[in-house]
């Protein structure tokens, strides 16, 4: 590390340990987008593993045969909703709790994370049901808020308590009301924070799979519910599949990418700091 | 108007969200709780009947309930240790001058944000028995390939290696940033001192390092105790019972058979061992005095 120079073959070293490690890892997604461009034949004989007649037919199945528009159309619905609402909800909290030190609230929030989701799902159903919203967007939005929230307090709460307040002092002896400084003042310059914690919240809302499994039905189904159409028959539609997996990841891994700062942060909000 | 709301700020900025997790959680957790002292199958006509503890007195009675109560902690056990000696050796190697450390840092974000229903069907496809390269591998090494999911002996550890697939890098990640915020000096010293890379590790890197590690096995441990996603895409709980988790046991019995009373008692068992286990871990990091 510091001082002496590292030796010439502990370099080559560590790096082939990174760098295959990092190959190991990525594996399975390579593999998955191979399969995708494979057709079903290639993909049953083991003896083709790196034969690929590059076609789009598996995707273009995906869209015609599976209607996988709507189901994108469904996630992404539920995901912006979820997350704009939480957005609503979370950001002030997170202004109140990060200024005022609340620390109790902080942790209360931080219970929705440990929680196991499937704790409340048969009151869920049974309430929604009551209400006729299952196969509604308001049920899976909801739903799915408990998710979003908190995942937008834990990334926010750091990032206001590091923001400068004379800028929201001043508005105030300028005559504004807190809530109008924090809208006017607070939120404009928190934008970093506030478009990665959305991401954050959305891959999350996303990917969340037990929520949907309950509360979707036909026509709010989304898509990790979705993709269970290619193996419900004694075929499975290997291609197919691993088209469908692959139009499901690839929308959270770009995101990801973009919010890589925050990923961690996120995961590991609340509990770090508690 | 105006003044009361900034007078009582703290409270109106953080009431919608409080009252939006009493409403959806808490006071949903308090009607799983009311359930699990009744016998209900949900039907309209027939209501909840009250049976005092009976739901809890039939689960320990219960050889699945054991059974999902023992898988739960073994899939758990196993794959938090393999992640966390995996994570921190990776975090190790990732310490040093790499080429390209930001790109290959964020790589290793993708198992973990992966939707986990497209990447357990991604590992169906591995571990397919007859088409899958998990055997086609095994076989280029000249072994027998393997049943991975559909044999009861052996899909505990294959779901096992999926978790430890997608999470071992969050812990690699959290050591990483752990490992570059120690101190330099006590390392100097101890080069001085004649010891050696081991040496150096041992005795000063891993008890610096133990709030980091705390706090990644806490969050990992939370998660892997309610592993549902990866388990349902890729075996449901089979073949049979065999990778049958409280999570998935739960599932079963509320939304396939409808026993809701007894259900509801073993997710509030379920709800009360996470809980604790959280707590006591929160605790034990207190106690230890690690404080971050």
């Amino acid at each position: 590390m510091s001082g002496k120079k590292p030796k010439p073959v502990k370099v080559i070293l560590t790096h082939v340990g990174v760098y295959l490690s990092l190959f190991l890892f990525l594996l399975p997604f390579l593999w998955m987008l191979l399969a995708s461009f494979k057709t079903q034949v290639q993909i049953l004989d083991t003896s083709k593993l790196f034969e690929i007649t590059a076609s789009f037919k598996n995707y273009v199945s995906v869209f015609n045969e599976y209607s996988f528009l709507t189901f994108i159309w469904n996630s992404f619905i539920v995901g912006v909703g979820a997350t704009i609402f939480g957005l609503i909800l979370g950001l002030p909290a997170a202004y109140a709790i990060a200024k005022y030190k609340q620390q109790g609230l902080g942790l209360l929030i931080l219970v929705a994370r440990i929680v196991p989701g499937i704790s409340f799902l048969i009151p869920w159903f049974i309430i929604f049901s009551k209400l006729n919203l299952i196969d509604t967007y308001t049920s899976l939005i909801l739903s799915h808020m408990l998710v979003t929230m908190p995942f937008i307090i834990w990334v926010m709460i750091p990032f206001f308590e590091g923001l400068p307040h004379e800028l929201e002092e001043s508005a105030r002896v300028d005559g504004c009301s807190i809530p109008s400084a924090f809208v006017r003042v607070m939120l404009p310059i928190s934008g970093p924070g506030i478009v990665t914690s959305s991401i954050l919240a959305f891959i999350f809302s996303w990917n969340n799979f037990m929520f949907s499994l309950i509360l979707a039905g036909d026509k709010t189904k989304t898509l990790p519910i979705a993709v269970f159409n290619f193996i419900s028959y004694s075929d499975i539609n290997w291609g197919g599949l691993m088209a469908a997996s692959v139009i499901i990841t690839a929308p959270v891994l770009i995101l990801a990418l973009f919010a890589q700062k925050y990923i961690i942060a996120g995961l590991t909000g609340g509990s770090v700091k508690g | 108007m105006s003044n009361w709301i900034d007078r009582n700020i703290k409270w109106v900025f953080t009431m919608p969200a409080v009252i939006f997790v009493g409403l959806m959680m808490v006071m949903p957790v308090g009607y799983t709780f009311w359930l699990s002292f009744h016998d209900w199958n949900m039907s309209n006509i027939t209501p909840p009947l009250w049976v005092a503890l009976q739901n809890y007195l039939d689960l320990f009675h219960d050889e699945l309930f054991i059974k999902s109560l023992k898988l739960m902690f073994y899939f758990t056990i196993v794959a938090v240790a393999v992640e966390t000696v995996l994570g921190v050796g990776l975090a190790v190697l990732m310490n040093q001058n790499i080429v390209g450390k930001g790109l290959v840092k964020t790589l290793f974000l993708l198992p973990m944000v992966a939707t986990p229903v497209a990447v357990g069907l991604i590992w169906v496809l591995i571990y397919e028995p007859n088409i899958g390269i998990a055997n086609v591998f095994l076989e280029k090494l000249g072994l027998p390939g393997q049943e991975w999911l559909t044999s009861q002996n052996l899909v505990m550890p294959s779901l096992i290696f999926i978790d430890v697939w997608e999470w071992t890098p969050m812990i690699a990640l959290i050591v990483l940033a752990g490992l570059v915020s120690l101190p330099k000096d006590p390392y100097e010293a101890a080069m001085i001192d004649g010891a050696n890379t081991w040496q150096s590790f041992s005795k000063i890197t891993l008890p610096l390092l133990k709030p980091t590690l705390y706090s990644a096995v806490l969050l990992r441990m939370i998660d892997a105790l309610k592993t549902f996603d990866i388990i349902y895409a890729t075996t449901q709980g089979g073949p049979g019972t065999s990778s049958q988790t409280i999570n998935i046991y739960g599932y079963v019995l509320g939304f396939q058979y409808f026993k809701i009373g007894q259900a509801s008692a073993l997710l509030m068992i379920f709800f009360i061992i996470v809980l604790s286990i959280s707590i006591f871990t929160i605790l034990l990091r207190n106690r230890a005095g690690v404080n971050l």
